[in-house]
C-alpha cells in the first residue's frame, strides 16, 4: 500500500473509459479525483474561479471597446518603443510575452526536477522561474509609468476612449498583482526545496501539512495558469 | 496512449527504487523533451502573433489569425505544461467544461454592447454611422 504522505490518495482504482469511467468516479462513495493530491485538486477549483474572475474583466472589456462610440486607441501605437531611433511596435509588450513563456519552460522544469528529488536543480529553477517574473513585473511598472506620463488615467486618455485607461490599469494591474503573489510564492517553495523540507516533511508552518514535492506541481499549476492569462490578456487586449 | 491517466510514467520512479522497496506514486513525471518542444512551439506561436502586429495584417484575416495562435497556446499550456494530457477524465472534465459558461456571457455582453452603441450613436450623435443607421426614434427626440 501506499505510504499517506507519498502520495495522498494512493493507488487509482480500476474502473471503465471514457463517459462511464467519469460516471464511475463521479458516482462512487469515494473522493472523486483519484490519484489527483488534495491541494492540487484545490488548486485547479481554485484556477477556475479565477478563469472567471479574468473572463470577467475581459468580457467586460470588450462591451466597453464594442459600445464606444469614440475611437479606441490603437495599442500598436500606444505600446511602441523607440529603440536606437526607430519606432518598434508593441515591442515591450512582445519581451515581456517571452520573458513569461520562458518562466513557464524554467517552471516545468523544476516540477520535473523535484519529482526526481533532485533538490539543487529544482531550488535553480524555481529562483530562475521567480526572477523571470520578477523581470515581468519590473516592465510592467515601467509600461504603467511609461502610460501614466503620457497622461494615461482610468477616466481619460490623450488619443481616444476614455475605458482604455480603466481596461488598462483594471486587466493588467490584476494580472501583475497575480505575478507579484507567485513570485513570493515561488520563493517560499524554493527555500523549502534547499532546505530539505519536502525530503522530511517537515510540516508547513501556516497549514500544517507535511511538506512534498506535490507542492512543487501545485505552484506549477498557478505559475502556468499566470502564463495562460497572459496569452488571453495578450491576444484581446494589445493585438486587437 | 490516449489516456494514461495518472499512472507513473515508465521513466518515473526509477530514480527512486530504495525507498525501502514500497510502491507508490510519482506524481506527474514525463520526459523532457516534451516540454522543450512546447516550450520551442510557444514562442514560435508568439513570434507568429506579434508578427500579425508588426505587418499590420488587418480585417478577419487578422482575428483568425490572433485567435488562432491564441487557442493554440493556451491548449498547449493546459494540456502539457500543466499535465491535462494525462490527468484523468473526472478532473479533467470538472475543470474545463465549467469554463464554456462564459461563451454565454460572452454572447450577453456582445449583445448588450451593439445595443448600447447603437444607442448611444442615437441620442448622442457621436458617430455620424451609427446615427444614420441606429433605429429610428420616434417622437420629439431632442437630437444635440
Amino acid at each position: 500500500m501506499a505510504q499517506p504522505a507519498l502520495a495522498s490518495t494512493g493507488e487509482a482504482l480500476p474502473r471503465p473509459e471514457g463517459l462511464q469511467g467519469i460516471v464511475a468516479d463521479w458516482s462512487s462513495d469515494q473522493r472523486a479525483f483519484k490519484n489527483v493530491p488534495w491541494g492540487k485538486a484545490m488548486m485547479w477549483i481554485f484556477l477556475l474561479s479565477d478563469t472567471f474572475i479574468f473572463s470577467s474583466f475581459l468580457i467586460s472589456y470588450m462591451t466597453v471597446r464594442i459600445s464606444t462610440t469614440v475611437p479606441w486607441p490603437n495599442p500598436s501605437e500606444v505600446f511602441a518603443l523607440t529603440i536606437a531611433g526607430q519606432s518598434i511596435p508593441l515591442i515591450l509588450i512582445a519581451i515581456m510575452t517571452f520573458i513569461l513563456i520562458s518562466s513557464s519552460g524554467t517552471m516545468v522544469l523544476a516540477v520535473n526536477y523535484g519529482y526526481r528529488k533532485d533538490r539543487v536543480k529544482t531550488f535553480v529553477f524555481l529562483l530562475l522561474t521567480a526572477a523571470l517574473g520578477a523581470t515581468f513585473v519590473g516592465m510592467q511598472a515601467f509600461e504603467w509609468t511609461k502610460l501614466i506620463m503620457e497622461g494615461v488615467r482610468p477616466w481619460g486618455n490623450p488619443w481616444g476612449a476614455p475605458q482604455f485607461g480603466s481596461s488598462f490599469f483594471m486587466i493588467t494591474g490584476f494580472h501583475g498583482t497575480h505575478v507579484s503573489f507567485g513570485v513570493l510564492f515561488l520563493i517560499i517553495v524554493a527555500i523549502k526545496v534547499l532546505r530539505g523540507d519536502l525530503d522530511s516533511m517537515r510540516p508547513g508552518f501556516l497549514t500544517g501539512r507535511k511538506g512534498t514535492y506535490e507542492i512543487v506541481e501545485t505552484m506549477g499549476l498557478y505559475w502556468h495558469f499566470v502564463d495562460l492569462v497572459w496569452v488571453f490578456i495578450f491576444a484581446v487586449f494589445y493585438l486587437w | 496512449m490516449a489516456h494514461a491517466e495518472g499512472q507513473p510514467h515508465p521513466a518515473a520512479g526509477q530514480h527512486h527504487s530504495a525507498a525501502g522497496g514500497q510502491h507508490h506514486i510519482e506524481g506527474q513525471q514525463h520526459p523532457l523533451g516534451i516540454y522543450f518542444k512546447i516550450w520551442g512551439l510557444l514562442f514560435v506561436l508568439s513570434t507568429a502573433s506579434y508578427l500579425v502586429d508588426y505587418f499590420h495584417v488587418q480585417g478577419y484575416l487578422r482575428w483568425f489569425l490572433i485567435l488562432t495562435f491564441m487557442l493554440l497556446k493556451a491548449g498547449l499550456i493546459v494540456a502539457v505544461f500543466m499535465h491535462m494530457l494525462w490527468e484523468r477524465l473526472a478532473i479533467v472534465y470538472a475543470i474545463l467544461v465549467p469554463p464554456l459558461l462564459l461563451l454565454v456571457l460572452l454572447g450577453i455582453g456582445a449583445l448588450e454592447a451593439d445595443y448600447t452603441f447603437f444607442t448611444r450613436g442615437t441620442f448622442f450623435g457621436g458617430e455620424p454611422a451609427a446615427a444614420v443607421h441606429g433605429p429610428a426614434i420616434k417622437g420629439p427626440v431632442q437630437h444635440r
